[in-house]
């Protein structure tokens, strides 16, 4: 917040200085200038946004809705696509709380901790950024398949994670990770180490420290961090798409439903589900900016 | 409490903060860390709190050793350089958080939290928020907070730098009085020697991560150990190897009888600079050095003291630090 505040104000105190440049005028030609410059700028952002996202976005709501809500309506109540929405739904339930508890976790150690090889941690946080989400499925199926690592110990103990739900959490779960971690990191590094000094001065252990100073002093950071992984979590196509084994009304998430009808030329149950994919996204981000707002209203930060 | 460090050394990489340092604090005492940045003032609160643990050394409250003891174990007050508010409580809960942490019932910390309001004078402004306070404001709430929970011993870190100054002279008054009134061991860190010696009654002079002196604030500014203390705790003449204090210098008018004992030596006043009471006389001596001498405005005016003047001047016996 502290960023913003000072770019709007750095923004205004330009204009300003050069208000009182004695070469009035060509300050003048140069501002004007500078305004073209400024809404030529701001035209190709927008027009890139339009071409890339709001378009396609706007053209799955209009095929979608073309035929009126009853062929929707249809579409998103098959037993198929009602299963595939809660598996969605189920996934996110558990992987959510799970990259949160863990990302958090991960940032104070980041932030707070001191050890050596810190910068190896922060290298392996950003491994599913980098890595194709299609090897991250594969790998998991090497270790966890029938012939990988603990296949036995696995089909011992009557325990199957690939083509079932604990290999599709482990891989949403792998793929979201660094989200939480990520944003919270920078936050953590802002507010420094007094508050939390103070806290045990006063008596507060790490806990009631955790609790009562750092954790409402990052929670912004943490919240995006939550819609974003939940966004992700939500969207994930490649790794799951491998671990799941894509069975129809048993592991088919939400986004491999919209593929399976997609590639059955069900052009109806792919759109509708789409737009389901696309309304849970949209309805993550804004319940959680109504809660910002609703909370920031009662404090002054 | 009473608090004994002994040869505490404390060491950042390369950086030698603190090297064998021992101080003790009598039970109630107000006591001042004196010293220029860098010099371990800091370093050695940090480790009283308990914030930072020594290499090597002990620190003992209250007869009990510490030195390994968490800090929320040690029943000290601290009070941080920036206040380190809680930034989303308000005023009632930044100062009622060491109660509640606690699990005080809920009555006894309103009580407390409100008497401590009082204490401070920040009545009235318990539902604000740190960022609705001013600086002063915000040092005070600080204060309070780390008062609430009784604590044995109460530790500031450069309590008034970041204030103007005005408020800290203030703050400074009512410090002091604070302390006579509740009478909690005190310990506070600075770099201001004025104000070391209006507030404290005893007073650590640390450079270099040492001790270089101790004793009350008239111990030091008469009897300085060094030429540092001597250059730390007032105002310097150097002549060579030796020392000595504007306002030793003498300046005793225009008279020839004046150099009859044999005492007084020639002096050209190069510039006379009126500061309020005090007047700053810039000399310069027969022998070509230059000093300046500290003179009442009276004294000044008696003399008619004018630029490009000759008078005859008494320097005191110098000070030379071996």
């Amino acid at each position: 917040m502290s960023s913003s505040e000072t770019a709007v104000i750095g923004r205004s105190a330009v204009p300003r200085a050069r208000s009182t440049d004695p070469g009035r005028a060509r300050g003048h030609e140069r501002e004007a200038g500078k305004t073209a410059r400024r809404l030529g700028l701001r035209f190709l952002a927008l027009g890139y946004l339009l071409a890339l996202l709001g378009a396609p976005v706007a053209m799955i709501f209009y095929r979608t809705f073309e035929h009126g809500l009853a062929p929707v309506w249809n579409a998103v109540t098959q037993p198929n696509a009602m299963h595939a929405f809660w598996l969605s739904v189920e996934l996110v339930a558990i992987v959510v709380p799970l990259n949160t508890i863990f990302g958090i976790g991960i940032a104070l150690l980041i932030e707070r901790g001191r050890f050596r090889g810190k910068w190896l941690l922060g290298l392996i946080l950003d491994l599913p950024f980098a890595i194709s989400p299609v090897v991250v499925g594969l790998s998991l199926v090497l270790v966890y398949g029938r012939a990988g690592w603990f296949g036995d110990w696995l089909s011992a103990h009557g325990i199957q994670v690939i083509f079932s739900i604990p290999g599709m959490v482990l891989a949403t779960a792998f793929v979201s990770l660094p989200f939480v971690a990520r944003e919270t990191v920078p936050v953590l590094h802002e507010l420094g180490t007094d508050a939390e000094q103070a806290a045990a001065t006063l008596g507060a252990n790490a806990w009631q420290t955790f609790r009562k100073v750092t954790l409402p002093a990052i929670r912004w950071g943490v919240v995006y961090g939550v819609v974003l992984t939940t966004a992700r979590a939500l969207g994930e196509f490649g790794a799951v798409s491998i671990v799941s084994g894509r069975l129809e009304g048993q592991t088919q998430t939400l986004p491999l439903y919209v593929q399976d009808r997609f590639e059955n030329f069900d052009t109806t149950g792919a759109y509708a589900a789409a737009v389901v994919l696309a309304l849970l996204a949209f309805a993550t981000l804004l319940g959680m900016n109504l809660l910002a707002k609703r909370t920031r209203r009662d404090e002054v930060v | 409490m009473a608090i004994e460090v002994h040869n505490v050394s404390k060491r950042f990489g390369e950086f030698v903060a603190l090297d064998d340092v021992s101080v003790t604090v009598r039970d109630g005492a107000l006591m001042a860390l004196l010293g220029p940045s860098g010099g371990g003032k800091s370093t050695l609160l940090r480790i009283i709190a308990g914030l930072e643990t020594p290499d090597e050394g002990s620190v003992s409250i209250g007869g009990q050793d510490v030195t390994h003891a968490p800090a929320r174990t040690r029943g000290v007050g601290f009070v941080f350089q920036h206040y380190a508010p809680f930034k989303h409580m308000t005023v009632y809960d930044n100062v009622a958080f060491g109660l509640t942490v606690r699990r005080a019932p809920k009555d006894e910390v309103k009580e407390r939290v409100e008497e401590l309001l009082g204490l401070v004078r920040l009545d009235g402004l318990a539902k604000r928020y740190p960022s609705q306070l001013s600086g002063g404001q915000l040092q005070r709430m600080a204060l309070a907070r780390a008062l609430a929970p009784r604590p044995e011993v109460l530790l500031l870190d450069e309590p008034f730098g970041a204030l103007d100054v005005q408020v800290r002279g203030e703050l400074r008054e009512w410090l002091r009085r604070l302390h006579e009134e509740i009478h909690v061991t005190t310990i506070f860190v600075t770099h201001d020697q004025e104000e070391a010696m209006d507030v404290a009654g005893q007073i650590v002079v640390m450079n270099g991560g040492r001790v270089e002196q101790t004793g009350t604030p008239h111990e030091l500014y008469e009897h300085p150990s060094n030429e540092f203390v001597m250059s730390f705790v007032g105002p310097v003449n150097r002549l060579g190897d030796a020392l000595l204090r504007p306002h030793d210098i003498h300046i005793l008018g225009s008279g020839q009888d004046l150099y009859s004992d044999g005492s007084a030596v020639e002096a050209l006043v190069r510039r006379v600079v009126h500061l309020g009471f005090e007047v700053r006389v810039e000399l310069t001596l027969p022998d070509g050095r230059d000093v300046w001498a500290q003179v009442t405005r009276e004294t000044a005016s008696e003399l008619e003291l004018a630029e490009g003047q000759i008078l005859a001047a008494r320097l005191p016996p110098p000070r030379i630090f071996a």
